[in-house]
């Protein structure tokens, strides 16, 4: 079969498991859980096309959540515009900020990039706590609308829940479009060697510079969504702490792989849930998690369990 | 346009790296169709010259004109849509990607689809990857890798990797393909399937510069030799007329003997 | 005039900290090309050494700087064997999560053992704040940028002076060429590893009675660090100093002339002020390895 079937199979079996999901579970703190997972995943599809597909480093990426967020607070609660028209609004913000940061943070590379970015996602923080004006500053914003659309309600946990993973999906679909496309493979060129890909022709800083935005484009969508299912946000989940656990969603996941970003994003989100159980120590487990994969499956769990199995199939054989 | 039929100009060149030069005043000229040897001892600056025509570094001074257009300036993915193309010394392939994916990439500049083409799967861009898929398989088949498109390159053995990076480079449909070094860890044969290959090129009317150290090689294919030696260039003309040139010799050799002259009368004899 | 010479007291005061952070950032990068996000909680464990061992224990202070110092150093060293060189790709993004998972341990950890709650612990000497034309200078201060200066020119003389100094030097500038002249190489990289967080433990300890401690003022302060290391040039001596010092005094200026809310912000609007002008930092003549 040919891979335009084999990804429409995958989609059916990822309806039909979300709809059973939402079928069956009626436990509300499942149904948040699950919706949050569906959140971080679409952080994590775009900073995959980043970091996994494009190889660059961006440790403050939560910018561009948080600007998602704040952005349709701002324009919901300030500007009173209906929550769907500030959905593309927040999120062309969010483009516009990493298009003008991009250029010349792009520029830079390795831990240079890690850290331009770094110093790039403290300062939006520092902005979203002191511009209280605006943003209601550390304590927070409050009074954001629930999301409806014509007689359907989001404020129930079961409805988000599928509109969220109705977003999840199309971002899916639009990443294997793109990783699948001559502009896929450019971006894995410029992974393997930035100098060769161009020595072939690819404009590397252009290429880089839209993938760079529109990776913020999926963060700032995530933004919007959690702030319209949690109603009131704040500085504090916009933090570099968040950068890095962005980062971690996906490095773990798996690079450069689309359904990593979506086992990472599981992880990561029900990591801490598992860990409430051992309370105090959950920092620690946390830490010592993440320095072990990282040692041992530097490429991630996906890539890591598979060349295990690798492995381990070879073994047999012999 | 210009007036005349070269398709590289090479004018008065100087660059130097930290105060030291690496070409001085180095001027020639090569056609459309044709295959043009650089040769010289190592150390010579042809490398240099070859990174200064992809326009990896820019000239310090003088220009190069390709097309009769100056190539200042440019950036290097600019000149691949102009028209030149490179292979490199070690072999740069793109090792996580599939000898056929390797090749796809290699038409980036025959092909159009961006972002919002790929999203949205218009017509036009399956169009487009089915024509640039067949014209992969086709350069594969030019040399003769068709059965392993779906390997992924890194696993190649390394005289078919060069092929692969061959095929690449003629992916973009260049009119200036530069070679560097291509028979480098290259066995006998696989050598003189380079040089058939090498031949067929030409014949597709792209015009090849070649940097190589197997003179067998060079001699063989090339219509035009370029001699440099230290940064200058110190001979120019037919493999023949080079072969005997006084100043070639000595740069290679020390001195000119008539002993080597003689010897290379007798190569160039079981050669044509 | 009054406010101008506070500022620059206080200026000075965080300066010479950020910089005994930033050499500890330097240095280490110098030797293994590395950057330690984990910096700042050693910090943090020689502020919070201090704290218990002074202010629980009563111990005497210099007794406590020397245990604080080396305990934390040793901290460093295991960290090193543990989780850096059992690395196998070290490719910057793997290093950096390592580095932020000791970093979310090493937080952890000291959650469990100081708790939530912030503590101080009294200044070196009982000393009244001196009146300099109306501008009050702490005596802790001047503890903290004669320690500093006793560091700098500590490190300085051992680089220099010193086998093996010089031969970490000589690992950093080439391991192969260090390696062929029998330096050994792996022992080298602890070192640095150990003398980096040996420094961030001096940072802790000079600011643990300026400061409220806890169990997440590391962070913040490692970060900062960095940033004065990247200002003056990542990996040169001189650079972190200028950098600390820099980045100290514009930070007192920015608090007293514009905001205090800004604080935080000096830190990160210079650090990408210097990554898109000039990568190699201040001190920088050569072209930037923009690795």
């Amino acid at each position: 079969m040919n891979s335009t079937t084999r990804n429409s199979i995958i989609y059916v079996i990822f309806i039909l498991a979300v709809s059973l999901a939402g079928y069956y579970i009626n436990n509300f703190y499942y149904l948040q859980v699950l919706t949050f997972i569906g959140i971080n995943t679409l952080l994590a599809l775009g900073l995959n096309m980043l970091m996994g597909y494009a190889g660059q480093i961006s440790l403050g990426h939560a910018a561009f959540y948080g600007i998602g967020a704040y952005g349709t607070a701002i324009l919901t609660v300030h500007c009173h515009l209906s929550p769907w028209l500030a959905l593309p609004g927040a999120i062309i913000a969010a483009m516009l900020v990493a298009y003008i940061v991009g250029i010349p943070t792009l520029k830079l590379s390795g831990y240079y990039l890690g850290m331009g970015t770094l110093g790039f996602g403290m300062i939006v923080n520092i902005i979203f706590r002191e511009w209280s004006s605006m943003t209601g500053g550390a304590s927070g914003f409050i009074g954001i609308p629930p999301l409806e659309l014509g007689p359907v309600s989001f404020s129930s946990a079961k409805n988000y829940f599928y509109l969220v993973w109705g977003f999840v999906l199309i971002s899916i679909i639009i990443c294997r479009r793109i990783v699948d496309s001559r502009v896929g493979r450019a971006l894995r060129a410029i992974h393997d060697s930035e100098k060769t890909s161009a020595a072939i022709g690819v404009d590397t800083s252009k290429l880089k510079l839209q993938v760079f935005v529109l990776s913020a484009g999926f963060s700032a969508l995530a933004g919007f969504l959690y702030a319209h299912l949690i109603l009131f946000i704040s500085p504090g989940t916009f933090s570099f702490i968040t950068s890095i656990r962005m980062v971690t969603m996906v490095v773990i996941g798996g690079m450069a792989s689309i359904w990593g970003a979506l086992l990472g994003a599981s992880l990561l989100t029900l990591l801490p849930e598992w860990l409430h159980a051992f309370s105090e120590f959950e920092m620690v487990v946390y830490g010592l998690i993440l320095m072990t994969v990282m040692i041992f499956l530097p490429k991630g769990l996906t890539k890591g369990i598979l060349d295990i199995i690798e492995r381990m199939v070879k073994k047999h054989d012999q | 346009m210009t007036n005349n039929h070269s398709l590289l100009e090479i004018k008065s060149v100087y660059k130097a790296f930290g105060g030291v030069e690496a070409l001085s005043d180095i001027s020639f000229s090569l056609k459309t169709g044709s295959i043009t040897g650089l040769i010289g001892p190592n150390g010579a600056g042809k490398t240099t010259l070859f990174n200064l025509i992809s326009g990896i570094f820019p000239t310090d001074k003088g220009d190069i004109l390709f097309n009769g257009a100056s190539i200042k300036n440019t950036k290097v993915h600019k000149l691949v849509e102009r028209g030149i193309a490179r292979t490199f010394q070690n072999v740069e392939l793109f090792e996580s990607m599939t000898v056929l994916e390797n090749i796809l990439v290699g038409q980036h500049t025959q092909t159009r689809c961006g972002i919002w083409g790929s999203i949205t799967r218009l017509p036009w861009v399956s169009v487009e990857e089915k024509k640039a898929r067949q014209r992969a398989m086709e350069l594969l088949d030019f040399v003769g890798l068709r059965e392993h498109s779906s390997k992924t390159s890194s696993d190649l053995p390394f005289g078919w990797q060069r092929l692969l990076e061959l095929a690449r480079a003629m992916a973009a449909q260049p009119k200036l393909l530069l070679l560097d070094e291509p028979a480098a860890g290259l066995n006998i044969m696989e050598t003189l399937q380079l040089g058939e290959l090498i031949k067929k090129i030409r014949e597709r009317g792209v015009a090849v510069l070649l940097v190589e150290h197997d003179m067998s090689l060079t001699m063989e294919i090339s219509d035009w030799i370029v001699v440099l030696d230290q940064g200058r260039k110190i001979a120019e003309g037919t493999p023949r007329s080079v072969q005997d040139d006084e100043a070639v010799l000595k740069a290679y050799l020390g001195t000119a003997s008539k002993k080597v002259k003689a010897e290379s009368r007798i190569n160039r004899k079981n050669y044509k | 005039m009054q406010e101008i010479l506070q500022y620059l007291f206080s200026g000075i005061t965080n300066g010479a900290i950020y910089a005994v952070i930033a050499i500890g950032f330097s240095m280490l990068y110098s030797s293994t090309e590395l950057i330690n996000f984990a910096h700042g909680e050693f910090v943090m464990l020689g502020a919070l050494g201090m704290v218990t061992l002074v202010g629980t224990f009563h111990l005497p202070l210099i007794f406590s700087i020397i245990i604080v110092v080396v305990c934390v150093a040793c901290a460093g060293l295991v960290f090193e064997r543990l989780a850096i060189r059992t690395v196998r790709h070290p490719e910057p993004i793997v290093l950096i999560i390592i580095t932020v998972g000791a970093s979310i341990f090493l937080k952890g950890l000291s959650m469990i053992i100081w708790g939530k709650d912030a503590y101080t612990i009294p200044a070196f000497s009982s000393h009244p704040p001196i009146d300099i034309s109306g501008a009050k200078l702490l005596s802790q201060s001047i503890w903290i940028i004669a320690i500093f200066l006793f560091a700098t020119l500590g490190l300085h003389f051992f680089y220099k002076k010193t086998l093996t100094g010089k031969a970490m030097k000589a690992n950093a500038i080439s391991k192969r060429a260090a390696w062929i002249v029998g330096i050994p190489s792996k022992l080298m990289v602890m070192m640095a590893f150990g003398l980096s967080t040996a420094m961030g433990a001096l940072a802790g300890v000079i600011i643990a009675p300026i400061t409220m401690c806890s169990y997440d003022m590391g962070t913040m302060l490692g970060l900062k660090g960095f940033c004065a290391a990247m200002l003056g040039g990542l990996g040169s001596l001189w650079g972190a100093l200028i950098g600390g010092f820099l980045l100290g005094i514009l930070e007192a200026f920015g608090v007293g002339f514009v905001s205090s809310g800004l604080k935080d912000a000096t830190a990160f609007l210079l650090l990408l002020l210097i990554l898109f002008v000039r990568p190699g930092g201040i001190i920088s003549s050569v072209d930037v390895k923009r690795f």
